[in-house]
């Protein structure tokens, strides 16, 4: 277990040490080593590097540190105004014990294709500070995800700042999740965000599928039916079969994969109502 | 590959009280908690973060102690359910659970009492539906949760210094004043 106290310290160490790991949260990672599905030989703590828990607004995007919680996330007034879709994503993620511990850097990285945060991330299209031991960079969510449990961090990176843009005037968002119970991952999550203009016409619409895939889905081809025209219950309706047809899940405990897509219908239709009635 | 480290010493501060002990880096919060500081209280039930019976108080914040390892610890503030109780006089949460049967077996009970605690910190006045969500990370195998909803609302009546309490107390001492 090694503690670094910044952020180049912890990269260099994970630059020279074969098979460590990060500890965030440690609500997914603790688990795992636990279960003996992981088990690295160093653990860099990130939990003494201050400076990695913030939220504020810059510059119409709201910057979010790595290790804040995701009650933190979720009781902020700031991301609930800016971004209702993160708060309610955040809010949604296991118990309160779970929500206390648990990092948005974390979940992200995490990459569960069932998570409920990394759904929200593809449709708010996030952008991701990474810090790496030679150089940083920016990666879209869209590219962060690559498969099950995997992203395209190099093993001596580190996620240090989500950062999203503030929704403009005349937008709405949700996340919705159909799940069993209140800690377990989502069978469907459906994170939206919609912007109107003037004439009441969907001027941006942006879908997010947690659950129905091997990595969190962007429902581009659901966003292009409503995109430019009026949001009607028929074309509402459209972008939930859209969707469904986007989304491949497998059958397993939380329901057969038939299921999951009529559920994807579902909850892409009452999420971008939701989202239009807070426009 | 798994190495093992030596133990290293961890100090931190448990019900108002301060403890030193050794752990391995890879020793989890609640093993240390029980085994090094004898403090079994805290009960173990899957040790994968799923039943809550290992819940406690982290500076503040309810937790579940299995998903920590000791080392992170290290400095904190720890309640745990031997905390609760002053002496031989219940926490109001506890008498609560007596009083509704919100326990059967208890090996729930620690991580339940906890997650009031919290519960009620942030939000002291619960609907059922909010208790609900507030217990959710806490699986109890007994009771089918019913009276330990009761329990738990009970307990924030107790707790409340309202107006309720006081008009009660002001009627029965309304006599003597007489
Ligand atoms: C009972 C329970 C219920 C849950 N329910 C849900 C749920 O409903 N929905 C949901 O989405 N999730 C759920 N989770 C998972 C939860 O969201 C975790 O908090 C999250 O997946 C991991 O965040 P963490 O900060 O705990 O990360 P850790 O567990 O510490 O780390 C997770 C992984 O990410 C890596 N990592 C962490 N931070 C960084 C970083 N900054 N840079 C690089 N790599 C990093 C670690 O190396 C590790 O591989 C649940 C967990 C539990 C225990
Ligand atoms: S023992 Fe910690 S949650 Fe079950
Ligand atoms: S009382 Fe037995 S598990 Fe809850």
């Amino acid at each position: 277990m090694h503690s670094p106290s910044t952020i180049s310290e912890a990269t260099l160490l994970l630059k020279n040490t074969d098979d460590s790991k990060a500890l965030a949260g440690g609500q997914s990672l603790v688990p795992l080593m636990k279960l003996r599905l992981v088990s690295p030989a160093h653990i860099v703590d990130l939990g003494k590097i201050p400076g990695l828990s913030y939220i504020r607004e810059e510059k119409g995007h709201l910057l979010i540190g790595s290790m804040t919680t995701h009650n933190e996330v979720a009781t902020s007034p700031l991301i609930g105004k800016r971004c209702v879709t993160l708060s309610e994503a955040a809010s949604r993620i296991g118990d309160h014990q779970v929500r206390n511990r648990g990092t948005i850097g974390g979940t992200l990285c995490h990459a569960d294709p069932a998570g409920d945060v990394p759904a929200a991330a593809v449709a708010l299209d996030a952008e991701l500070k990474v810090a790496g031991h030679r150089k940083g960079r920016v990666i879209k969510a869209r590219d962060f995800f690559e498969d099950v449990l995997t992203t395209s961090l190099r093993r001596d990176e580190i996620l240090t700042e989500v950062r999203v843009r503030v929704l403009p005037p005349k937008s709405g968002g949700a996340y919705l999740k159909l799940g069993r119970g209140a800690s377990d991952l989502a069978t469907v999550g459906v994170a939206a965000v919609i912007t109107l203009d003037k004439a009441g016409a969907c001027k941006d619409v942006r879908l997010g599928l947690a659950g129905v895939g091997s990595k969190p889905i962007r429902a581009t081809r659901a966003e292009d039916a409503l995109k430019g025209r009026a949001p009607t219950d028929d074309l509402v309706a459209e972008a939930g079969e859209r969707a469904s047809e986007m989304s491949n899940p497998s059958s397993d405990i939380r329901g057969s994969a038939d299921y999951k897509r009529e559920m994807v219908k579902v909850y892409v239709r009452r999420a971008i109502r939701q989202s239009l009635a807070r426009v | 590959m798994i190495l093992l480290s030596p133990p290293k010493q961890i100090d931190l501060t448990i019900n108002g009280q301060k403890y030193s002990g050794r752990a391995e880096p890879r020793t989890l919060l609640t093993y240390f908690l029980r085994d090094e500081l004898g403090l079994t209280g805290t009960h173990i039930g899957c040790i994968v973060g799923k039943c809550g019976a290992c819940t406690i108080i982290l500076d503040g914040k309810a937790v579940k102690s299995c998903l920590l390892f000791a080392s992170q610890a290290e400095g904190s503030e720890i309640l745990t359910v031997e905390g609760l109780a002053k002496g031989s006089q219940l926490h109001p949460i506890q008498e609560a659970f007596w009083e509704h049967h919100g326990l059967q077996c208890g090996y729930c009970t620690p991580g339940m009492l906890l997650a009031t605690y919290d519960l009620l910190k942030r939000n002291p006045n619960p609907t059922e539906a909010e208790i609900r969500e507030g217990i959710s990370g806490n699986l109890c195998m007994c009771t089918g949760y019913v009276n330990i909803v009761r329990a738990v609302k009970s307990a924030a009546e107790k707790m409340a210094p309202p107006k309720k309490q006081k008009a009660r107390l002001s009627r029965a001492s309304a006599p003597l004043r007489r």
